[in-house]
C-alpha cells in the first residue's frame, strides 16, 4: 500500500467534457492527473469542463493548483471550469482558499451556485 | 487556540519516522501520523486536518527542502497529557531564507509547479499552532500541534 489510489474518468457528451476524480489528490498524485487532463482537454477542446470532486476522499493544496491549472488550460482556449459536488475533503480546501470566489462550483443536487 | 497548548505536557507515546524524500511517501507519511494517533478515538475531522497539515509539511520538504534531489525527511510524533498530538518534520535541505514570507497565503516560489502557496495556511488552519524553524543551508523543522477534542 504505497501507491496513492486515484483515478481519472472521462465522459465526453457533445460540447461538455465531465472528468470524475476519485481518491486521494496529493503533490504526488496530481503531477499524472495534470498530464491526463491537460492531453485530454488539449486534444478535445471542450467548450464546457465539469470536474467533478464527489469521490475525492483526501485533497491537499495540491489540489487547488490543480483546479486553477486546470481552469488556466480550459479558458486558454476559450473554455470553461466548473467544479461539480466537491466532496467534503475537497470542499473544505475550496473554503479555505476562497477558490469559490474565482471559479464556478455547481452541486447537482440543488444547482446552487457560488461563482462571482 | 494556541493559548489553550501545553508545551510542556507529559509525553504518554511517541514514535519516530525516516523516510526519502520521495513524493510516494506523502500518503504513507499522514496515514502513519492518523494510525497512530487513531489510539486517541480522534473524531474524523480531527484526523483530517491532521493529515491535511502532515501532507502539506512532508510535500514542502520533497517539493522546496530538497528541491534538487532526494534527501532524508524525519518524522516525530508525540502523544501527551491533555490529548496533544505533536508532529515534527524535519529535513537537512535547503532552508527557508524568510520564514515571515514563506508563511504568507498564496506565497510560492515554484508557481510553475501549479504550487498555491497555501501549505503554511493550512497547516494554520487545522493545527492549534504551528512552529518552524529554519536555517539556510542546514534544514527546516516545522512542529504541529494539535489538541484533540476531551
Amino acid at each position: 500500500m504505497i501507491h496513492v489510489k486515484h483515478q481519472v474518468a472521462f465522459e465526453r457528451m457533445q460540447d461538455t467534457l465531465y472528468i470524475r476524480l476519485s481518491g486521494e489528490i496529493d503533490h504526488h498524485s496530481a503531477v499524472d492527473v495534470r498530464v491526463q487532463i491537460d492531453e485530454k482537454l488539449l486534444s478535445d477542446r471542450p467548450k464546457y469542463v465539469y470536474l467533478d470532486l464527489s469521490s475525492i476522499d483526501f485533497m491537499d493544496s495540491s489540489g487547488l493548483g490543480l483546479i486553477m491549472g486546470r481552469m488556466a488550460t480550459a479558458n486558454r482556449y476559450g473554455g470553461q471550469l466548473i467544479v461539480l459536488d466537491p466532496s467534503p475533503a475537497a470542499g473544505r480546501m475550496i473554503r479555505l482558499a476562497a477558490l469559490d470566489r474565482v471559479i464556478q462550483i455547481q452541486f447537482s443536487n440543488t444547482e446552487r451556485r457560488t461563482s462571482k | 487556540m494556541t493559548a489553550t497548548i501545553d508545551y510542556t505536557a507529559r509525553v504518554e507515546n511517541e514514535m519516530d519516522l525516516k523516510m526519502p524524500s520521495r513524493s510516494v511517501n506523502e500518503g504513507f507519511a499522514r496515514a502513519a501520523v492518523a494510525a497512530f494517533c487513531a489510539q486517541l478515538n480522534p473524531t474524523a475531522v480531527e484526523l483530517a486536518d491532521l493529515k491535511c497539515a502532515v501532507s502539506e509539511a512532508v510535500t514542502n520538504c520533497i517539493v522546496h527542502a530538497y528541491r534538487d534531489g532526494i534527501g532524508e525527511i524525519r518524522l516525530n510524533v508525540k502523544l501527551c497529557e491533555g490529548r496533544i498530538v505533536q508532529v515534527e518534520i524535519r529535513d537537512r535541505g535547503c532552508g527557508i531564507p524568510d520564514i515571515k514570507k514563506a508563511r504568507e497565503p498564496l506565497f510560492t516560489t515554484d508557481a510553475a509547479g501549479e504550487r498555491s502557496g497555501m501549505g503554511f495556511t493550512v497547516m494554520e488552519s487545522f493545527c492549534d499552532a504551528v512552529r518552524v524553524q529554519s536555517r539556510p543551508g542546514r534544514g527546516t523543522t516545522v512542529v504541529l500541534l494539535k489538541r484533540l477534542h476531551p
